[in-house]
């Protein structure tokens, strides 16, 4: 097998863990204001505590295997995106530190400003990420050198961002309605439901602009109808009151998204808007059999491992929470539990 | 200023800060282990109220750690993209790595650690933190390994079709020299800053318990099975201080025998830095070690200086008469290599760094041995000098660790990868000055209010003492949890 299009494919796969993951705790910080109180609020932040942080080492474990297995990649994707990288790392900064420091004191300005920290840094990422990886389709200013001149803002990128946006909405909703018992559960599925609903309208649009003006071949349609299932059969779900199924979709409908995008990209990395023979493709950009021999070997025997160990967190703490298992606050910010 | 010279500070700023709390989240989260491996091993509730104690602690520090250290992997991209370009084929592997192996462990466990302690049975929640803590070692060691092959690039060969160092075998990448002794060297000195943070903490509220009356701060009162327990607070900060002293001396030989062999294997790899460590301008033989020096800014002559003889000849070689190659000669021989340049570092800086590494290490070794004595045998020190000397403590290890990396780094000048890549040549050329102005200052700024936020809650925290909770139990369905964010 060639080695550099099993990486495009692992990084795919990759990117996939990280947003199917992460994607469903943006929502939910993205949905902290839809909650009717405190209480509930601190109900939604606790169906993500446990494992927030584990998600995002997808993104960590995705950038790393992009620097190694293409590093002209890597180095033209961070440099030329520059701006939406450096919001990316202040959203995740003052979110990641907003879950482990919100809880710390119980008085209430506090604990707001953390919340609003949690609600802006996953927004921001939400969308700037569908920006980025639609944009790698879309195509931006790459010049000869391989260097981004000029800006990566695109219509196309744009509505990829809202896209994304609305899609983790959907699945951060459907969490906290698969995750949560009481009032919260039945109007999270109505969340879903509304933000759904939105997504479909985004998603045919973005799906059909993809297939019939990005693709240069037929296959990509074979992922973008599967977003489409996955989203239709997964706000049916949460209509009748099956969560779980409907989790399934939005997750489905996420992870088909990515193939979409990759399976259109194949076999460039990132597509230039200036001339398409300065496009960075999976050969031209990627690292020495080598390299990507050792790389191969590390992931075959330790991803099975991590996948196991996740899961297992996820059987772990896979109750219903409602506000009335939560302990008492006061105490929690006291330090004495 | 250039875009090269603004991409160094922002790199400088946000990996200096970034390691204040990495050493910390190494050391304490192997201490907090330990702790808890004491209560589940022998049942003292004492080291159960320790371990959630250091615990909280231990977690304000980590969240700023993993979310600093995001920045660094999105850094190579973002300023050095020529350097990302020209490495990637080796420098990606170790960080990809990095994540898969180190930040997967780290994390899951961690989370399963802090919302664990009622769902988990008590032996499966004592591994997690163990996972997690083994974790933060692994990711060390593939971090460092990336850092080696910077100071001595080793297992590649140059591709000049492509214009990139290419992998040709992993295990000289490592196995390099380098690694094996900054390693130890640097795991030594996290836990000299885990055992005086433990030290410092332990000791302030030992002596603010042994003041207070006897029934007043200096019990808690609690229930145990059902029955009122009392208990002196004043027995359990002192296991825990002499616990901090203990492992703060015996890092801290660890630290001093791996740095003596790291100062050989430098001298070897780049003598250059070895060289501007002692701002030792001529060759001599023997050489000696100034302790401290009065002299020019540039370092090229010296008014006033205390010297050590023979100490910088067996430093570098182990031979206490060696000849030791001075800067004027280094120069001559790497312009015969590469070119005219040139090659030393900042002098003064390297200088005056490798003296504060070990002057604040050695001190807080002295403080640590200082206070084991203070308070053997049941013995409690109460001058007025004691608050002073542990609010310091902890940050004698803490700037000897940033100093020591900013005397390696720096040392490397002026390259980025030795004798491969020069700095200025690694940096994104598309990546405009404003770009970069801008990011320094959002970074500087987030970064300074979260060092205040952070440094209060930990005061905070600190101050609130152990707590009364029962002991953790597996809960039953619909109980309330015992903790949540």
């Amino acid at each position: 097998m060639d080695l550099p299009v099993l990486w495009f494919g692992l990084v795919a796969v990759l990117w996939t863990g990280y947003l199917v993951l992460e994607g469903f705790d943006f929502g939910v910080g993205m949905l902290l204001p839809a909650a009717r109180d405190r209480a509930e609020r601190r109900v939604m932040i606790n169906t993500v505590g446990p494992v927030f942080d584990a998600n995002e080492v997808w993104l960590i474990t995705a950038v790393g295997a992009t620097f190694a297995a293409f590093p002209d990649w890597y180095a033209t994707l961070f440099s030329g995106f520059y701006l939406p990288m450096l919001l990316v790392l202040l959203a995740l900064i003052v979110r990641n530190v907003g879950f482990e420091f919100r809880h710390k004191r119980a008085d209430l300005t506090w604990q707001r400003r953390w919340e609003w920290a949690i609600v802006l840094g996953s927004a921001v990422p939400a969308a700037l990420w569908g920006l980025v990886l639609a944009s790698l389709v879309g195509g931006v200013p790459i010049d000869a050198e391989g260097e981004v001149v000029g800006s990566v803002l695109t219509p196309y990128g744009l509505l990829g961002a809202l896209l994304t946006t609305s899609l983790f909405l959907t699945h951060g909703a459907l969490f906290v309605g698969l995750k949560t018992v009481g009032d919260i559960r039945v109007r999270a599925r109505r969340w879903a439901l509304t933000s759904g609903l939105l997504t479909v309208l985004v998603a045919a649009v973005f799906l059909a602009w993809t297939v019939l003006g990005q693709a240069t071949s037929p296959w990509p349609a074979v992922p973008a109808a599967l977003v489409l299932v996955g989203l239709v059969g997964g706000l049916a779900a949460a209509r009748v009151g099956r969560e779980g199924w409907a989790f399934t979709g939005t997750a489905l409908a996420t992870a088909a998204l990515v193939a979409t995008l990759f399976t259109t990209l194949f076999p460039r990395v990132m597509v230039s808007s200036l001339d398409p023979s300065w496009s960075l493709t999976v050969s031209g950009s990627s690292s020495t059999d080598y390299t990507l021999g050792i790389m191969t070997v590390a992931a075959i025997v330790v991803t099975p491992v991590v996948i196991g160990y996740q899961c297992w967190t996820y059987w772990v703490f896979r109750k219903r929470l409602g506000t009335q298992h939560m302990p008492d606050a006061q105490l929690v910010a006291a330090g004495r539990r | 200023m250039e875009a090269v010279d603004l991409a160094r500070w922002q790199f400088a700023i946000t990996t200096v800060y970034h390691f204040f709390f990495v050493p910390l989240t190494i050391g304490l989260s192997a201490l907090v282990a330990v702790m808890q491996t004491v209560w589940v091993r022998t049942g003292n509730e004492r080291w159960l109220r320790l371990t959630r104690f250091f615990g909280k602690l231990f977690l304000i520090n980590f969240i700023l750690g993993v979310v600093t250290g995001i920045v660094q992997e999105f850094q190579f991209g973002l300023n050095w993209s020529e350097y990302s370009r020209f490495v990637g084929d080796i420098f990606g592997a170790p960080l990809a790595l990095e994540g898969l192996v180190a930040f997967f462990l780290e994390s899951t466990f961690l989370g399963l650690w802090i919302f664990g302690w009622d769902r988990l049975p008590r032996r499966l929640h004592l591994m997690t933190i163990w996972l997690a803590s083994i974790g933060t070692v692994f990711s060390a060691y593939f971090i460092l390994a990336a850092n080696s092959f910077m100071q001595n690039p080793v297992g590649f060969t140059v591709n000049a079709e492509r214009g990139r160092a290419e992998l040709t075998d992993i295990g000289a990448v490592l196995t390099n020299p380098v690694v094996l002794v900054t390693f130890p060297h640097q795991i030594f000195a996290c836990f000299m800053v885990a055992g005086a943070f433990v030290a410092a903490v332990a000791g302030w509220h030992l002596l603010r318990s042994s003041r207070a009356p006897f029934d007043g701060l200096r019990t808690t009162r609690r229930q145990a099975d059902g029955v009122a327990v009392e208990e002196d607070e004043v027995r359990t900060w002192r296991s825990a201080m002499r616990l901090g002293a203990v492992v703060l001396l015996v890092a801290g030989l660890g630290v001093l025998i791996s740095g003596d062999l790291q100062a050989k294997v430098m001298y070897d790899v780049q003598p250059m830095k070895m060289a501007a460590a002692e701002a030792a301008y001529e060759t001599e033989q023997p050489a000696s070690f100034s302790v401290i020096t009065i002299g020019s800014l540039d370092g090229e002559r010296e008014l006033f200086s205390i010297k050590v003889p023979y100490l910088l000849s067996f430093l570098a070689t182990g031979d206490p008469t060696a000849e030791v190659e001075g800067i004027r000669d280094l120069q001559e021989a790497y312009e015969a290599t590469w070119g005219p340049g040139s090659y030393a570092p900042n002098i003064p800086l390297a200088y005056w760094t490798f003296r504060l590494m070990i002057g604040l290490g050695v001190a807080a070794m002295g403080v640590g041995a200082a206070m084991l004595w203070l308070t053997r045998r049941g013995r409690v020190p109460q001058g007025w000098w004691t608050t002073p000397a542990l609010v310091v403590l902890p940050l004698l290890p803490l700037l000897a660790n940033s100093f020591g990396w900013i005397f390696t780094e720096t040392g490397r000048q002026p390259w980025l990868v030795f004798g491969l890549m020069p700095t200025a040549a690694g940096v994104s050329p598309s990546t405009t000055v404003l770009e970069v102005v801008v990011s320094l200052f959002a970074f500087t700024a987030v970064y300074t209010v979260l060092a205040v936020v952070e440094v209060r809650l930990m005061l905070t925290w600190i101050r609130k003492g152990l707590d009364d909770a029962p002991p953790p139990k597996v809960l039953e369905d619909d109980e309330p949890l015992t903790f949540a964010y």
